[in-house]
């Protein structure tokens, strides 16, 4: 493997002084960089640090078969190089984002323009693809959906009820997240970490806090490990359950229905048993957790847990017994594995598209290096395919935390957490509901945050949604979506 | 046969709404803590300690040196009641939080200690909007959260529609606004078309810390500090998400629908 010279290679969690990253010309890393993504590398970030004289290019590259990831980065550099997207399609947003946010334009990207825009010019004012021809029409909808759901802006070129292509146009729920970060920790950025998308609190927050303690040379006490794995677990629970209720309201079935969002807030309030906050919040914190998981506590919890997990059974059991509910899911927003692959899918999307592809099992930090469930995989890349997914990951998860909450290890909740280590990358990934999470730290001679990339899955996974809508009925764009279920805001940052 | 089961489950289940508000609210979970009261006569002289924890900076000293926090603000994280020696913070664990005007959530001036609860709307409103409020939804870079504890309020167990409220697609068909999220920039245009699309006579409703303060993102120049930047709000609902429990609390107490309800 070339990239033993040429990047440098590290496990998730951990860090690398930043002198030691390899530095090559920007021209060397797109080309190395290609180099290992066609050997099926999978790009995790690709971002810019602004320097005196340019800004670098670091690229974190994913080997999941060898549960190693590589680094490497460019000399500084300004105006343009040459593109990755062309050949390796999973770098398409990060070539976009990368020239909105230091405009290093990626010469020969095919579709250049803005990812999020800033200060009230959302992307929707920007030109989008057009098909034309005699009985094309083209559908908008967004920012403002019918729902209680975040903005976002599709634009369908349609022929008659077929969409012959969508495009997604976000941005609208940009917050500055990545941009308040230099100098930090501050001290908002704990809360803020957690709401990068509000339903993902814990896998974002453990992310953010693997971070912190790589840098810092430790990590958390087992218990807090552990803990963190469980609030893991129930995020899953809770968000898997509701999108397979969503999935079936979409399809008018309405006994999966009702009780997919009445079970999704039993779940929640599981979470709320161990913190007070339904969504997880206040729990993990750099060092540990915040909440311990007494011995009561603990027997209330795996008491409430299987009769929820029984009834969740239930109503999939249901789901899946209904021919008409089999007929709309079949065959209906369909990715193929070699187009998951070139997308650089990751998570739900990715597994039911047939790739084996987990960062519990692939990339295993924390407690997931002790515990593990069995990957859930469905080779179809339909609706069906990513609800059948769903499916096996709750029951999995489910069987999970029985195991974990009949075996607590002892010890402490938290410790105190040593300075970051000043001029060291770090990289931690989590795998939340949705797929991967990526969040990588750079620290400035002081041991300050100099640079934060956050990389949410929605980030890989909205192109996977535009791509399946291609040859459907427009009407079908609902169970779609749901199947997808992305976050907006994760997206936007 | 999936069509039998699911009606033998059913009719074994029987009804899953819950009995609130005719019968008890569902307890908060106890780490949960509820509304925060400030009593800065217990402070000890010189003593900031609940300052510097604070991580949307919600609690200050007035020019008098007397305590202030605003929970619109706050992120209800516990961190103040933690380090404050003499718990002259502490959690009511109440659920109630809803208010109608901004500094009504701010606690620690003798006589307010505790948020000043929302009074109904008057009573031309309330005899329009009373039995039959259908509301909209414009998550303006909220996180998710918030907006699905307003979904929850849909689901079997909370069933709003049994109040006579509901959420619908069409600003034209709406009278009120719920809006989420710190307003971000990128948002503003789509929030004021909404508002503009509604008729009069309609009504503003912030739900969570984001939409009424900006919460952790105050100050940050991509967002707003909250909705009341943009439209003026009727109803203020905090919370880090608000639990469902303290919004559908908020809109029935704005609807004058608590009233009758002893212990409410």
């Amino acid at each position: 493997m070339s990239a033993l010279t040429s990047f440098a290679l590290l496990a998730n969690a951990t860090c690398r002084p930043w002198p030691e990253v390899p530095e090559w010309p920007i021209a060397d890393l797109v080309r190395l960089t290609a180099g290992e993504l066609e050997r099926g590398g999978r790009l995790c970030a690709w971002f810019g640090v602004p320097e005196t004289g340019g800004v670098r290019v670091v690229a974190v590259i994913a080997f999941d078969a060898d549960n190693t990831l590589a680094v490497a980065r460019s000399t500084p550099f300004s105006g343009s190089y040459p593109a990755l997207t062309p050949t390796l399609t999973q770098a398409h947003l990060f070539e976009r984002e990368l020239w909105e946010q230091h405009g290093l334009k990626p010469e020969g990207h095919p579709w250049l323009k803005p990812v999020r825009r800033k200060a009230g010019q959302a992307p929707a004012n920007g030109d989008f693809f057009r098909v034309d021809g005699r009985e094309i029409h083209e559908v908008a909808v967004g920012p403002v959906h019918a729902g209680i759901i975040e903005p976002g802006h599709f634009r369908f070129q349609c022929h008659g009820e077929e969409v012959l292509h969508l495009e997604i146009a976000l941005g609208y729920q940009h917050r500055g997240l990545e941009e308040a970060m230099p100098g930090g920790p501050h001290l908002a950025t704990m809360s803020q970490m957690e709401v990068i998308a509000g339903d993902t609190t814990v896998g974002h927050a453990t992310a953010y806090a693997t971070v912190q303690e790589a840098l810092a040379g430790t990590e958390a006490p087992l218990r807090a490990q552990w803990l963190r794995a469980i609030a893991l677990e129930l995020e899953r629970l809770a968000n898997h359950t509701g999108d397979l209720g969503a999935l079936a309201g979409d399809v008018a079935f309405l006994p999966t229905s009702a009780a997919g969002g009445k079970l999704r807030g039993d779940f929640l309030n599981l979470t709320a048993l161990i913190c007070g906050n339904r969504f997880g919040r206040g729990l993990v914190r750099p060092g540990g957790c915040r909440h311990d998981l007494e011995p009561e506590r603990l027997s209330l919890l795996s008491k409430k847990l299987p009769p929820v997990l029984a009834d969740v059974e239930d109503a999939m059991a249901w789901l899946w017994d209904a021919s008409s509910v089999r007929s709309r899911f079949e065959e209906t927003g369909k990715i193929f594995t070699e187009q998951a692959k070139a997308l650089g899918l990751v998570g739900v999307a990715a597994r039911a598209s047939g790739l084996v592809r987990d960062v519990r099992f692939d990339h295993p930090a924390g407690w997931h290096r002790f515990a593990q469930s069995p990957v859930a995989v469905w080779p179809d890349g339909d609706v069906f395919a990513r609800a059948k997914v769903r499916c096996l990951e709750i029951q999995r998860a489910g069987a999970y935390l029985e195991e974990q909450l009949a075996a607590p290890p002892d010890g402490e909740m938290r410790d105190d957490l040593p300075p970051a280590a000043p001029d060291t990358l770090a990289v931690a990934l989590v795998e939340g509901w949705r797929g991967e999470i990526c969040h990588v730290a750079l620290t400035d001679a002081a041991g300050r945050f100099r640079r934060y990339k956050i990389c949410d899955p929605s980030f890989h996974n909205w192109m996977g949604l535009a791509l399946a809508l291609r040859g459907q009925a427009i009407s079908d764009f609902p169970i779609c979506n749901k199947s997808f279920s992305l976050s907006y805001c994760g997206f936007d940052l | 046969m999936f069509a039998i089961d699911t009606l033998l489950h059913r009719l074994q289940r029987g009804c899953q709404t819950m009995a609130y508000p005719a019968g008890p609210a569902p307890a908060l979970p106890d780490r949960h803590g509820g509304a925060l009261r400030v009593d800065a006569t217990k402070c000890v002289e010189h003593c900031s300690a609940c300052v510097p924890v604070c991580p949307t900076r919600a609690i200050t000293h007035t020019a008098d040196g007397v305590l202030s926090l605003d929970l619109g603000k706050c992120l209800f994280c516990g961190a103040c009641v933690e380090v404050c020696p003499t718990h002259a913070i502490s959690q009511t664990n109440d659920h109630r939080m809803a208010v109608r005007r901004r500094e009504d959530l701010v606690l620690g001036a003798p006589g307010q200690e505790e948020l000043r609860l929302a009074s109904a709307l008057e009573e031309k409103l309330r005899k329009l909007f009373g039995r039959s409020l259908r509301l909209r939804q414009v998550s303006a870079g909220g996180n998710g959260a918030d907006e699905a504890d307003l979904n929850v309020l849909g689901t079997i167990g909370w069933d709003l529609s049994r109040f006579g409220i509901q959420f619908v697609a069409s600003p034209r068909h709406a009278d009120g606004l719920v809006i989420t999220g710190p307003v971000s920039k990128n948002m503003e245009l789509a929030l004021q078309k909404t508002w503009n699309a509604m008729p009069a006579p309609k009504i503003a409703i912030a739900v969570g810390t984001c939409a009424i303060s900006g919460g952790p993102f105050a100050g940050h120049a991509q967002v707003h500090h909250g909705a009341a930047d943009v439209i003026p709000i009727d109803l203020f609902i905090p919370g880090w998400p608000p639990h469902p429990l303290t919004i559908l609390d908020g809109l029935l107490r704005l609807l004058g629908r608590l009233e009758d309800k002893p212990g409410n």
